[in-house]
């Protein structure tokens, strides 16, 4: 791991660049029996700047989950250094890392993983209600609007394993920015969903992204889609292969490309 | 979501909720538990106290006596000597407790003392016509020896006042003496006294042998009847705390040097079967209290590895490894309470139950059952304690989660 000399080198680098995330020389092994040791990222390199709509491309195995982990600090690199609106994670507890992880980043899942024992807008405040420990009505307020965000509204207090795999997404997404995260980490977040439905969800992650500011980094394994990203890494055998600015943006539900310059103005 | 419930009591509920049939079954269990221990604890209360009554009701706490008689050699060997003495023990006479008003007035100050009676008591007949019974003679001092057994409360006909010419015989005895209220009878000693009495009252201890053998005279006609003029072969004392009787007669006896022989010692084959009854009780309780405690941890170890996925989500968006700890203590908390609740309604309806079925033929209940409320509130309290430590490895088992792996499931 780096001194403090390097952590401090680099804060001031994000502060400068405005960086939402930083990563430097991040690698992953897991044990394999009692000796055995495998190395799933062999030292990744990656900075990802303030309102960016990343694809996270990749064949299966090629450490894109693992990467995703130790980004939502779910796990813990083995070598590297990774810095997240400008704080170092290698050094912090259990503890802060759950209080930055819930401050900072927000996590949409491929199968939409909601509460089932809970409504829609109950789902969306969970975030919250863990770090208040009570729910208010500023909370319920907050929850409410990104409900009707997230197109919702009628819906808001229906039981979330009453809604269609579409709706569940769309309050999985909610949920994910309740805590006005910087990062959005999603893992193949229209992998369950049927193209009219991943539209719709991919549309919903590029509105948020485009009017709030927050950064998505988006897991997935449909290049239709990834050409409606910014920007499209791709990760080959825990390596980064490619990373380049996607100058051909799809548009919302279109094959069509669309020049970067000309998409701010749809 | 209600504003004053806390983050962790609202996951706790609604997981409940969720898992309807499974939460419902685990009450059931616990509140059968409850329902069990709340059940014998007052049945066992019942009949103990029932038993306590029944014997203390018909016997002082404590019995004072003078000291008993012993055989003295008269040659004491020197030293080098030897000598081959056979000593019998003595025949103890009936003899007076010595200056017995100023040991009475002694204990009388004693703190937790509640009364002290004198009584003399020795052998005598009863005769009428051609008919004798020996009997126990006892002389009281109605006014405070009322107070220390519940002669009053057996009196099936006239009274227990005796005064100088009156006797109180047992049902038995005034059956087959063929006497009733106000009827006269002869008291006859073995000094050959005799003494025309009335009889004042007749009482029923429910027991054969007592019925007709104990006979009560005043103090001042046995003191005749016996030839111990102004004294008195036993004191009798009560005091505040029945169980702490042994400890003042140990207290008077090394005040008084006289002997001082407490219930509990001298009913001891009572209280050890009291205490076996005691302790099969406890270990009963702590059996149910086991299989209530085994129950909840095996649910909320299900309930942790059914939930997995839904802890990990609840990890990966900001929720604390001490949260989903409390979450599932709540859960075994609860449970315990729910079960404690529905334990103690089930409970009280078996006593009430079972005071409805066990009666004697008479019609009265075999013994008196009380619904102590502290009863309930105890077991509401073991109840959610068991909850509370069954769900200690569940909930850790839950908190060590790793949110990744959880997630994956």
């Amino acid at each position: 791991m780096a001194d403090s000399k390097t952590s401090i080198d680099s804060q001031s680098r994000d502060a400068e660049t405005d960086a939402t995330l930083r990563l430097e020389g991040i690698k992953k092994s897991y044990k394999i029996g009692k000796s055995g040791e495998v190395e799933v990222l062999h030292g990744i390199d990656l900075v990802l700047g303030r309102g960016e709509f990343v694809a996270l491309i990749g064949p299966s195995g090629s450490g894109k989950s693992t990467l995703l982990n130790l980004i939502g600090l779910l796990d813990k690199a083995s070598s590297g250094l990774m810095f997240l609106t400008g704080i170092a994670t290698e050094n912090l507890d259990d503890r802060a890392l759950t209080k930055l992880r819930a401050d900072a980043i927000g996590f949409v899942f491929q199968f939409h993983h909601l509460l089932p024992a809970f409504t829609a807008v109950e789902n969306v405040m969970l975030p919250l209600l863990a770090k208040q420990g009570r729910p208010d009505d500023a909370m319920r307020k907050r929850a409410a609007e990104l409900i009707d965000k997230v197109g919702l509204r009628a819906l808001a207090n229906n039981m979330a394993n009453n809604l269609s795999g579409g709706q569940q997404q769309r309050v999985a997404i909610a949920r994910s920015l309740i805590m006005q995260p910087a990062l959005v980490l999603a893992d193949e977040p229209t992998g369950n969903l049927d193209t009219k439905s991943a539209d719709s969800v991919f549309d919903l992650m590029r509105e948020v992204c485009d009017t709030s500011g927050t950064t998505f980094l988006i897991v997935t394994h449909d290049p239709r889609l990834a050409q409606r990203c910014d920007r499209i890494i791709e990760l080959v055998d825990g390596l980064i292969a490619s990373d380049k600015k996607n100058t051909q943006v799809l548009t919302k539900g279109d094959d069509s490309p669309l020049p970067v310059a000309q998409r701010a103005a749809t | 979501m209600n504003d004053l419930a806390p983050f962790e009591w609202i996951l706790a509920t609604r997981f409940m909720r969720e898992g309807l049939l499974q939460t419902l079954f685990i009450i059931a269990g616990v509140a059968l538990g409850v329902s069990v221990i709340v059940f014998m604890s007052a049945l066992l209360t019942g009949l103990q106290s029932s038993l306590f009554s029944r014997t203390l009701d018909f016997q002082a706490q404590i019995i004072i006596t003078a000291p008993e008689e012993i055989a003295r050699p008269l040659y004491v060997p020197g030293k080098g000597e030897m000598s081959a003495t056979l000593i019998q023990p003595r025949a103890q006479r009936l003899r007076s407790v010595d200056q017995w008003q100023k040991v009475r007035a002694q204990i009388e100050k004693k703190t937790g003392v509640v009364v002290v009676t004198p009584v003399v008591s020795g052998a005598g007949f009863v005769i009428r016509a051609d008919a004798n019974r020996a009997v126990t003679l006892t002389g009281i001092e109605p006014e405070t020896y009322l107070h220390l057994i519940a002669l009053k409360d057996k009196i099936v006909a006239g009274n227990a006042e005796v005064g100088s010419n009156d006797i109180v015989i047992g049902t038995e005895l005034a059956k087959d003496m063929g006497v009733s209220i106000n009827d006269k009878i002869t008291m006859q000693t073995a000094s050959g006294a005799t003494s025309t009495l009335k009889v004042l009252g007749i009482y029923d201890f429910g027991n054969k042998a007592a019925n007709s053998r104990s006979v009560y005279v005043a103090l001042r006609t046995a003191q005749s009847l016996l030839n111990l003029p102004g004294g008195a072969t036993t004191l009798e004392v009560n005091v505040a705390d029945p169980f702490a009787a042994e400890l003042m007669a140990q207290s008077i006896q090394a005040q008084t040097g006289l002997k001082a022989e407490s219930w509990i010692t001298a009913n001891e084959d009572f209280f050890t079967a009291l205490s076996g009854q005691s302790f099969t009780f406890l270990v009963i309780r702590l059996f149910v209290g086991l299989t209530a405690a085994l129950g909840i941890a095996s649910v909320l170890v299900v309930s942790v590895v059914q939930k997995s996925k839904e802890i990990g989500i609840l990890r990966a968006t900001g929720t604390t490894r001490q949260q989903i700890l409390r979450l599932f203590l709540t859960q075994g908390a609860l449970f315990g309470l729910f079960g404690s609740l529905l334990g103690s309604g089930l409970g009280w309806a078996f006593l009430a139950a079972w005071r409805g079925f066990a009666k004697n033929p008479d019609g009265t209940l075999f013994f008196a059952i009380d619904f102590d409320p502290l009863l309930f509130l105890y077991a509401a309290i073991g109840a959610v304690l068991v909850g509370t430590l069954a769900a200690v490895f569940p909930a850790q088992r839950a908190a060590r989660l790793d949110p990744a792996v959880a997630i994956r499931g």
